[in-house]
């Protein structure tokens, strides 16, 4: 303890920080969900300063498309899986700090179990269904959250549930449907725009924990980097947001968690051991003609081909969906899940990509 | 009347602005109400029919479908954004 004392002096001599607020960051134990655009930032920072204890939610590889905005990360992690990654380079930046890492997506099974061992919630998510799925989860637990969010050029900031303040359906009672609003990966953004949201994510947690200034409860910040125009909306509690006792039994599609994922490296260990897969590979012809795995032996059905052509399917037996980083395989096992739910699908984590990147 | 857009509802009207004269047919009624201008709106852009939760703000305050609104207000559009 007194040889650390010094690491962090930069802001314990601050008069309205101080030692006090210091103990008061090792003491807390703050989740963040998700560690991409916004939860990288939100993650490094916390874990720069001291935080005690954090968590950490997340079951995506990473991929190409990441790097612009998801600055942890490098080329040479491509195909690896975030959470292994987040682990090494925040272990490696502290190592006092207590890292939890939960290698799954936050579903309606896992949210409360996860969510009530923390003090504090950063939503660091990318889809609606995981964001009303916090909030509900943060409402039943009384644990207050920080949300930020992003599309394009502009970004939204507020902190819900916290010392009677008004939650997010309080805001947005309602969550919008897939076709609506853009989702997940689909829209664009600028890449350094999650850089700032996300910090101003870590200094609202910071702020909960220790107590300093005020935070940004019952007021949404917009924030479009276009303009650098910074906008503060006040909003108030609807007090029946607060009456919920359960979550709800689904949160729509869960387009980016719901699905089951295997490891390529399941995969793998089952083929060596001489098991016959049932594998559908949703890759359009020419993309799987051009390449495809030869130890795997996966048959082409193309995700827009696949609701037509099920006969071909054996659903007595598992399926393992299978594309080229994740994605689509994720949409065609939503696809036969709504089929048939009684189909035992699996999603191959990080498609064809993974398979590659371990055999470099 | 100005209106500020956020999000998907600036792509929806095409701009980041919407400008609402008061000698538009909307402008130009006396007692308005959040609820009037949303369904204003809906006629003209119906896209915005369809969002399940679309928050309005009226001079930075959060605003219900009776708050009543007049033509120097400052009017914002807010849709959820989810990305991350």
């Amino acid at each position: 303890m007194f040889m650390n004392t010094n690491r962090y002096q930069r802001q314990t001599i601050l008069k309205d920080f101080g030692p006090e607020a210091q103990q008061k960051l090792k003491g807390a134990s703050i989740l963040v969900v998700g560690a991409g655009g916004l939860g990288i930032p939100v993650l490094q920072y916390l874990n720069a300063m001291g935080v005690g204890t954090i968590g950490v939610v997340e079951q995506d590889v990473i991929e190409i498309t990441n790097l612009q905005r998801q600055v942890l990360y490098t080329e040479k992690d491509l195909g690896r899986s975030k959470i292994e990654v987040v682990l090494e380079r925040l272990s490696s930046q502290n190592s006092d700090t207590q890292i939890r890492t939960f290698d799954t997506f936050l579903t309606r099974h896992n949210a409360l179990e996860i969510i009530s061992q923390f003090d504090v919630i950063v939503d660091g998510s990318d889809n609606f269904p995981t964001r009303y799925l916090i909030n509900d989860a943060c409402v039943i637990l009384k644990k207050p959250f920080v949300s930020g969010a992003i599309q394009g050029f502009e970004g939204q900031l507020s902190v819900f549930n916290y010392q009677g303040g008004p939650t997010y359906r309080c805001l947005f009672p309602k969550m919008p449907t897939q076709e609506e609003i853009p989702n997940c990966n689909e829209n664009g953004v600028l890449g350094v725009i999650p850089g700032i949201i996300g910090n101003l994510q870590a200094l609202e947690a910071v702020k909960i924990v220790t107590g300093i200034g005020e935070a940004i409860n019952g007021k949404l910040l917009l924030f479009n980097g276009l303009n650098q125009s910074y906008q503060t909306i006040t909003f108030s509690l609807q007090p029946e947001n607060l009456l919920l006792k359960k979550l709800q039994k689904s949160y729509g599609a869960e387009p980016c968690e719901a699905t089951i994922g295997i490891r390529v490296e399941e995969i793998e260990e089952k083929l060596n051991a001489g098991i016959a897969l049932q594998i559908i590979d949703v890759r359009t012809v020419v993309e799987f003609e051009n390449f495809s795995l030869p130890q795997v032996k996966a048959v082409n059905i193309p995700l827009d081909e696949l609701k037509g052509r099920t006969k071909e399917l054996d659903f007595q037996r598992p399926i393992y969906l299978l594309c080229q980083s994740g994605k689509r395989s994720e949409m065609a096992v939503r696809i036969l899940e709504e089929l048939n739910s009684k189909i035992e699908l699996y999603n191959i984590i990080g498609g064809v990509d993974k398979f590659l990147s371990l055999h470099k | 009347m100005t209106i500020l857009l956020f999000g998907v509802t600036k792509d929806i009207i095409g701009s980041s602005t919407l400008s609402m004269p008061s000698s538009s047919e909307f402008g130009s009624k006396k007692s308005k109400t959040v609820k009037e201008l949303k369904e204003y709106l809906g006629k003209m852009y119906p896209e915005l029919k369809k969002l399940s939760s679309l928050a309005v703000a009226v001079n930075n305050s959060y605003a219900n479908d009776d708050t009543i609104i007049d033509n120097f207000d400052e009017i914002a559009l807010i849709p959820p954004v989810s990305g991350g």
